[in-house]
């Protein structure tokens, strides 16, 4: 355990440090929903109806924006030859690289959403509603984008192939993740479904996730 | 313990980098891998890590740890030294110390003892690339794992740093270390050598 906990700190301390991704991402969730106004136009009926989807693609895109670096830093240095060679597996050290990447990059977007709610013209229990399928949705969206920073690794190829790559497999989390906010603003579908099925998709992505990742980077290691 | 390689061959990239190579290294002993640029001598030593899979022969340590694999005892020290420049050194070294798991000493001794312990709360980023490598020395010395693999050691260390180097290995041998190092320089202390292939 002293391992996983060694290895959570250090990459929080590298995400916060000055030039680490935590920053970046907040502000540029910040940047896209603000941008989402000036091109609707005033409509605040529009804008409330469209809220949540535009804090789901914005929280989206900017959990992608650090993704790529996750495993690639620590290739080009050598770390992750070294993680490979520690008695922890490295599934387990994938999982808890996932875990630091979402409280450096994915807690503070789901804090950042009260204030984001506003420029949306969203009220407070809807705008609690979002951030609350943000808090179980999220983890998803970063257990299965490991899966295409691993790959990046092992194709030697960062940046748009991750997107490319990943973007597919968070579909599904996008729908009910908007489908249980909308649920909960507007109904006429109840809250719970859509939120259990988000809940499950996070569970299996902590599942599969990590597997996928230490797989493909047993075979991109040489 | 006894480290041996059984016509290991090696292919990477479409290219056979080794090819038949037999070594055996016993509790004590060095092995210096000499050979051109671009002979194998990394690979060699990347293969023994599990780094890279051997495609014919075989690898093996007799007389290890049972429960470890040969990688989960053995240390590697390469060209790229692991080490995030936004940390400090000490930083950098608390966290190889307790991730790598093991029998461990105390951190601010090792890097005292590779002398730069006057730069322990510097960021990693301002070292020279001869204290990156006496930083990478204090990471083997931290943890302790009984196989060293080397791959240019001395490169960028002045003759303080060679002559620590020296010490430092000697004294891992005489616990019943392993070594195998990979180097066109001398290492500096009594080895078995092996040469791999000519040019190609």
């Amino acid at each position: 355990m002293t391992a996983l906990a060694a290895l959570i700190k250090r990459d929080v301390q590298i995400a916060l440090r000055v030039g680490g991704g935590a920053l970046i991402g907040v502000l540029f969730f910040l940047t896209v929903v603000v941008l989402m106004p000036f091109a609707i136009g005033p409509d605040l009926a529009l804008l409330t109806r469209l809220g949540p989807a535009i804090l789901w693609l914005g929280a989206l895109l900017a959990s992608l924006l650090t993704l790529d670096r996750l495993f690639m830093a620590d290739h080009d240095d050598g770390s992750l030859d070294l993680i490979a060679m520690s008695r922890t597996p490295l599934e387990l050290s994938c999982a808890a690289k996932a875990l630091a990447h979402w409280l450096a990059a994915g807690v503070p977007l789901i804090v950042a959403t009260p204030v984001l709610g506003l420029l949306l013209n969203l009220d407070a229990g809807s705008t609690l509603a979002v951030a609350l399928t943000l808090l179980v949705g999220t983890p998803a969206l970063t257990f299965t984008g490991i899966i295409g920073a691993a790959l990046a690794v092992t194709l030697h190829r960062g940046g748009l192939l991750l997107a490319v790559l990943v973007l597919p497999l968070s579909i599904p989390v996008l729908i009910f993740g908007v489908a249980a906010s909308e649920a909960a603003i507007s109904g006429p579908v109840s809250f719970g479904t859509p939120f259990s099925i988000l809940a499950a998709l996070s569970l299996i992505s902590f599942v599969v996730g990590p597997f996928a990742a230490a797989a493909s980077l047993r075979q991109g290691l040489d | 313990m006894q480290l041996s390689g059984r016509g290991v061959r090696c292919v990477r990239g479409g290219r056979e980098v080794l090819s038949g190579l037999d070594f055996t290294v016993s509790s004590g002993e060095a092995l210096a891998v000499t050979g051109a640029n671009g002979s194998g001598k990394t690979s060699l030593l990347r293969t023994i890590a599990g780094h890279v899979a051997v495609t014919g022969g075989s690898i093996g340590l007799e007389g290890g740890e049972p429960e470890l694999t040969l990688a989960e005892q053995a240390h590697y020290l390469g060209h790229r030294d692991a080490m995030k420049p936004a940390l400090s050194v000490l930083e950098n070294l608390l966290f190889w110390r307790d991730f790598l798991g093991g029998e461990i000493s105390d951190a601010g001794q090792c890097l005292k003892l590779v002398g730069i312990e006057h730069a322990k709360n510097l960021p990693a980023a301002y070292l020279s690339a001869g204290q990156r490598r006496r930083l990478s020395i204090a990471r083997l010395l931290t943890v302790r794992r009984p196989i060293w693999l080397l791959d240019e050691p001395t490169s960028a260390l002045d003759s303080d740093g060679q002559t620590l180097f020296v010490g430092v290995t000697r004294d891992h041998l005489a616990r019943g270390g392993i070594v195998v190092a990979a180097t066109h320089a001398p290492l500096g202390i009594e080895a078995k050598q092996l040469r791999i292939g000519g040019a190609r």
